[in-house]
């Protein structure tokens, strides 16, 4: 497996941790945001950015031969936020900023204002079409780079994503890796419920992609999975990265009674008894 | 007949077709001009550049959204994308991700609309935009400009790509006569004067210059001078061209292929009363309605978008 030279699958878990600390932290300061969808893309996130998969400079975010990762998800930008502030793009303090007047760091990701965000993102849907323009830009440019896009589960329900699998299988991107975080819920309810898509491995294959579908929360196989993605070039490839809603946390959750805790924020009590077990 | 005979224009090509010739002559030089198209090429006049540079060139199928976005990323990747469709598609099927994906993040896309007006005859309300102007001038950002004739589109299509940033260029489908005969001095936001006069001003862009031109050719037959001026450039607004008009005549008439709320009008009349500027204003437009199918020409004289409608509305400022 090839894991980062410098990071260790230990280590990387460990970051992980760090990054939920931040995802609770923040969002209970800001008194608002999605922690819950923020927690279940911790894996993934943390593999990106510090398991050796994604090449970037935080003293040049835009230098052109950057691979890419835009959160098609945008809500989740808590999770967004703590890796970009634990890989240097801006101070960690600042995260404790999340959606306050004058902060970069707005309630989704704002292209404009903060370096390391890849796409404005919140209006769910489009991500993957901007992935597409990305990876055809770099590609008529001579880069290797690779674009990573992360879409929600829910988020699978718009007919631009299916409009994006088409077209990045027209122009063989083998660039362009999509990661879905099923974690199983939307706004309202179960994602089984609200409008099921299952299955969306079979559906996405169909499109003519690479798929691979792993349990999303565990370290190794979200590495094994970024790896074999890859090393396919000759055509996009789909994560379907099985999550849990609020992963690391599920205990304090399960107190609410609110399995998908949906867009809140933990209250100080809970927020402490959640930083507790990620310690 | 055409409009702008009576004035003694000549017929020219096609906004849309004077936008694909100019597009493939400038695509040779800008290598970073990239034509992303929804399958309309052929329409849009896209597939000159894409025949010429196939490389750059990528038809993603019948898929507004996803066009829009794909240029988002060409766009934060360096690029400089163009994309063209039927005015009606591009902005009311993909507001949201013009919104999102070029708008917000203020990215250097350049949305082309073609088939603007109900000029473009039988194929029907459906394929009409009438609404794009004002949709495209909703953006905070957004520029938007609309060219009279096959000059001027020349050299608006060269204007758009040397600008940084959004910009919505309107475009018709029919030929339209020859404004610029001349020559055109073309600079985005800067209006021009194409008639002079001094009793009434009439504010055009697209095909209604010529129609205006016609209006103030009959107005001088009753001893009327009318000054036509082309107000290519919607947002941002020419406001001394506005400014001038009311000082050095006795009102203004805005004429427009378009829904009347949002579009030239509106914001000539916003940019009035934001500065201080009062005059008579009147205004020729569609009228609040969806048009039919029909004949060009028998479209604009049903739908109000004549030379008579225009000098009608210049007797009326004047009182």
């Amino acid at each position: 497996m090839a894991v980062a030279s410098t990071t260790s699958i230990d280590e990387l878990k460990e970051k992980a941790k760090t990054l939920r600390r931040h995802i609770v932290r923040m969002t209970t300061e800001a008194g608002s945001g999605h922690p819950s969808s923020s927690l279940s893309a911790v894996e993934v996130v943390t593999a990106l950015y510090f398991g050796g998969f994604l090449r970037y400079d935080p003293q040049q975010p835009r230098k052109p031969d950057r691979d890419r990762f835009i959160l098609s998800k945008g809500h989740a930008a808590p999770v967004l936020y703590a890796a970009l502030a634990e890989a240097g793009y801006f101070p960690v303090e600042d995260l404790m900023t999340l959606r306050k007047l004058g902060s970069p760091l707005e309630g989704h990701p704002n292209y404009k204002r903060l370096p390391g965000i890849e796409a404005s993102t919140g209006s769910l849907g489009q991500g993957l079409s901007i992935g597409i323009g990305h990876a055809l830009a770099v590609r008529l440019d001579g880069y290797d780079a690779r674009v990573y896009v992360m879409i929600g589960d829910g988020e699978m329900d718009e007919g631009q994503v299916w409009e994006a699998l088409a077209a990045a299988n027209k122009y063989r991107l083998g660039n362009l890796t999509a990661i879905i975080d099923q974690n199983g819920y939307q706004q309202t309810g179960a994602t089984k419920d609200v409008l099921d898509l299952t299955p969306l491995d079979e559906k996405i294959r169909a499109f003519g992609w690479h798929v691979q579908t792993i349990n999303g929360n565990c370290m190794e196989s979200v590495v094994a999975a970024l790896d074999a993605a890859r090393k396919v070039t000759d055509r996009p490839t789909c994560i379907i990265a099985q999550t849990k809603k609020g992963f690391g946390i599920l205990d304090v959750l399960q107190e609410t009674g609110d399995v998908n805790f949906h867009g809140k924020p933990l209250p100080p009590d809970l927020a402490e008894k959640a930083l507790e077990v990620l310690k | 007949m055409f409009y702008g005979e009576a004035s003694g224009l000549k017929m020219g090509k096609a906004t849309r077709d004077a936008f694909g010739r100019a597009l493939e002559e400038l695509g040779k030089d800008r290598t970073d001009v990239v034509v992303v198209d929804a399958d309309v090429g052929n329409s849009t006049r896209t597939e000159w550049f894409a025949k010429a540079f196939p490389e750059r060139s990528f038809n993603i199928g019948i898929a507004e959204s996803n066009l829009v976005g794909i240029a988002g990323g060409l766009a934060a990747s360096g690029k400089t994308p163009v994309i063209a469709s039927f005015a009606c598609f591009l902005l009311c099927n993909a507001y949201d991700q013009i919104r999102m994906s070029v708008a917000f993040p203020e990215l250097n896309v350049k949305l082309v609309g073609t088939h603007s007006g109900i000029s473009i005859g039988e194929d029907g309300p459906s394929q009409m935009g009438i609404e794009d102007v004002a949709l495209a001038c909703s953006f905070p950002g957004m520029t938007v400009v609309v060219p009279a004739d096959e000059p001027s589109t020349r050299a608006a299509t060269a204007a758009m790509l040397d600008h940084r940033g959004p910009v919505y260029l309107r475009l018709g489908r029919p030929s339209v006569p020859i404004v610029y005969e001349n020559g055109v001095e073309f600079r985005i936001g800067k209006a021009n004067v194409v008639r002079d006069g001094k009793d009434v001003t009439i504010i055009a862009n697209g095909l209604m210059v010529a129609v205006a031109l016609d209006a103030a050719t009959a107005l001088e037959k009753e001893g009327v001078s009318a000054r036509v001026v082309d107000m290519h450039t919607v947002k941002p607004i020419d406001v001394e061209a506005i400014r001038a008009a009311a000082e050095q005549t006795r009102g203004i008439v805005v004429a427009e292929e378009h829904a009347p709320f949002g579009g030239l009008g509106s914001v000539v009349a916003m940019a009035a009363a934001e500065n201080g500027i009062s005059t008579p204003m009147r205004f020729v437009n569609i009228g609040d309605r969806y048009a039919e199918s029909g004949d060009p020409m028998g479209l604009l004289k049903k739908y109000g978008l004549t030379p008579e409608a225009v000098a009608d509305a210049c007797r009326s400022v004047l009182g």
